[in-house]
């Protein structure tokens, strides 16, 4: 098995306390500069010229970037996020791979990895924390690890410096919205609707509600994410949020063979319409 | 084989790893659930219908020439015999009443050789929900009969294209359609598998088949127990349903999974559909796909109570392969006159081949037989050819 840039030999990790994420410091600063947040969502390895669409997006705009690690059964995402899983793992897309590209590419923008809990599992929490660390990403969100579950990982995230990005959902309340925010680092990604990623014709009606129940229980900044597709549902999430991550509409423009001009005036155009806020 | 631990956890196995828009869904089936188990008027309910309905209980069947044959004494648990024709109605019954209970009016459900998927269409017709159906377009294709069945009996047939294009895929594409409908559905998952509480509310709904068979085969034997009892592993309900009666016994437990899905013997722990389990999965943690010539055993995961007992030893697993699979199918047709689900043929498929071997000469052999073959036949006559 191909094996990422290990902390070798690092024998007192790194202690954060909740109050030193990387990530959220480089989003407060930004919103502390008058903008709101742009996270486009791009899936590693889906294409030959994926880093040309994540450098195309930053140039656009984007004040972080999720990058997708492919995964064979991809529970929590729609029809074009599944395709571009598999074309990533035809073109045999895997997590040292990814981390390999990212760590020589230089985005300029913090970096959170976006992956199913298996293939983290399977590398090891220790070894995967290890090697996000070693390829200066700054966070990870695992879809399907909730709170209850995370113990193991976050502890290992904990010590590599890695921010363990939480999601909040529509069907989240009471004392579990607290719970959940207290142990998120970086932002809080709120769901915006009952559902799989994918675009969607409106804005879910839930998402205003859910992030005035984060808004209540945390300073952490918020993102709206799921569904997300079009400027006007930008500015729209963005109003009550301090913005939004934006998935499925950017990967089916790449899927599509639009390739980094087609990022680059999407992501452009979604700036531009969260600017005018 | 009692509630599981903290988190739903069986040793290290089980656990809930669902997304946080289906937490508080999962909760509200382990609560509903709790509640209407410990409530002696659901047990009147679904102890009726399974009796009044599904035709339990089912007989426990001695194999005379079979057993002669073997040199071994086996027994059949008649799950063939249940209305639909498997044991999968002893769990879909329980769900649909819970379904009901939790205020809800439709349920969806994923199938590999549509026995599950033919079971909650039945019982949501029986109880006036609505019912759509997740199978895989590989399995349609191998089970067309099942697919019309379910159409019959007012259920939506959904096609699954992505991935392996059977019953994995079809979890997956029913646990999206759960995420988006989590307000007025209940998914009525199909075995031991799945977050918490699935993998514990299945085998209680499934212990029907433990607790009858041992009873029966006391009265049978003069108190006795059975030296071995094998049941067929897919993801493990017709197992855990027929362990559970059996696991305070001194009989030996042994679960028959496929050659090309054992995920016990080639499985790695892993997370898959919501349970840490065992999984067939490569080294980058991808899932891979299992390969069977019975749909209903073609998952590369199983139950995590499996992996459990499997870790303790209290159960073993062995494989049969699709060659042995099929001369079981036709030697339990022609010495016992019963046609089995090719599911179920793969604990038959073990027992003729370590009889005398791995099962002394002599013993008495407990046989869940899961399902009946009608499915099945038109698939083996044009694997081994004939009339
Ligand atoms: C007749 C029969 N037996 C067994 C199985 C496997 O399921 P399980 O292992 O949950 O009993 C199936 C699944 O479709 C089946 O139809």
């Amino acid at each position: 098995m191909k094996v990422g840039p290990l902390p070798e030999g690092r024998t007192e990790p790194p202690t954060l306390d909740a109050g030193s994420s990387r990530l959220e410091a480089v989003l407060r600063a930004r919103l502390n500069g008058g903008s709101k947040l742009l996270v486009p969502y791009i899936m590693g390895g889906m294409s030959h010229d994926w880093l040309e669409v994540a450098h195309a997006a930053v140039a656009s705009g984007a004040d972080a970037l999720e990058v997708g690690i492919p995964f064979s059964d991809p529970m929590m995402d729609g029809p074009v996020i599944q395709e571009a899983a598999l074309a990533a793992l035809r073109r045999g897309t895997t997590l040292a791979g990814v981390l390999d590209d990212l760590a020589r590419a230089g985005i300029g923008v913090p970096i959170v990895i976006m992956s199913y809990y298996n293939p983290i599992l399977r590398a090891g929490h220790r070894r995967s924390a290890g090697m996000l660390a070693g390829a200066g990403v700054a966070g990870a969100l695992i879809p399907d690890l909730p709170l209850e579950e995370l113990g193991p990982w976050a502890r290992e995230a904990d010590r590599a410096g890695i921010d363990t990005v939480l999601m909040v959902a529509p069907s989240t309340v009471g004392r579990r919205v607290g719970a959940i925010t207290a142990r998120a680092r970086g932002f809080v990604y709120a769901v915006a609707r009952m559902g799989v990623t994918g675009e969607r014709a409106s804005l879910g009606s839930d998402a205003t509600d859910v992030v005035e129940r984060v808004r209540e229980a945390s300073d952490l900044p918020v993102c709206v994410g799921i569904g997300i597709s079009t400027p006007a549902q930008a500015i729209e999430a963005s109003r009550a949020a301090d913005g939004v991550v934006v998935g499925s509409a950017l990967v089916r423009r790449v899927l599509d063979g639009g390739g980094a001009e087609a990022a680059a005036s999407f992501v452009g155009s979604l700036r531009a319409a969260i600017d005018r806020i | 084989m009692g509630a599981p631990g903290p988190g739903g956890r069986f040793g290290e196995f089980g656990g809930r790893f669902v997304p946080e828009s289906l937490v508080a869904a999962c909760a509200e089936v382990e609560e509903a659930f709790k509640e209407a188990w410990d409530d002696p008027l659901f047990h009147r309910e679904l102890d009726g219908i399974l009796a009044d309905y599904g035709g339990r209980p089912t007989p426990l069947t001695e194999c005379h020439r079979l057993s002669v044959k073997l040199g071994v004494n086996v027994l059949l648990k008649r799950e063939d015999l249940a209305h639909t024709g498997s044991h999968k109605l002893n769990n879909v019954i329980g769900q649909a009443l819970l379904t009901k209970r939790m205020g809800k009016q439709r349920m969806i459900a994923e199938t590999g050789a549509g026995q599950h998927g033919v079971a909650t269409a039945t019982a949501a017709a029986l109880m006036g929900l609505e019912c759509a159906v997740f199978m895989g377009d590989v399995d349609m294709k191998r089970q067309e009969l099942n697919v019309y069945r379910m159409e019959l009996l007012g259920a939506e047939v959904h096609r699954v294209s992505s991935g392996s294009r059977t019953l994995k895929d079809a979890v997956n594409e029913a646990m999206r359609e759960w995420v988006a409908s989590v307000g007025t559905t209940h998914y009525c998952l199909g075995s031991v598998m799945g977050p918490h509480p699935f993998p514990y509310m299945v085998r209680e709904l499934q212990r029907v088949v433990g607790d009858e068979s041992r009873e029966q085969y006391r009265r049978l034997r003069g108190g006795a127990d059975p030296d071995v009892v094998v049941a067929c592993v897919g993801g493990g309900s017709n197992a855990a349903g027929t362990f559970a009666g059996f696991v305070e016994t001194d009989a030996r437990l042994v679960g028959v999974e496929a050659a090309g899905g054992a995920a016990i013997a080639r499985g790695i722990p892993g997370v898959l559909h919501g349970m840490h389990s065992r999984l067939l999965q490569d080294e980058e943690g991808q899932i891979l796909e299992a390969h069977s010539i019975s749909a209903g055993l073609d998952y590369p995961g199983i139950g995590p109570e499996h992996a459990h007992l499997a870790a303790m030893g209290r159960a073993t697993y062995e494989q049969a392969d699709d060659g042995e699979v099929l001369s079981a199918f036709r030697l339990l047709a022609e010495y016992e006159g019963i046609i089995p689900a090719l599911e179920s043929a793969h604990a038959l498929a073990w027992v003729v081949r370590e009889a005398g071997r791995a099962i002394p000469a002599g013993s008495s052999v407990l046989v869940t037989l899961s399902g009946r073959g009608d499915k099945d036949v038109a698939q083996v006559r044009a694997l081994i050819g004939g009339a």
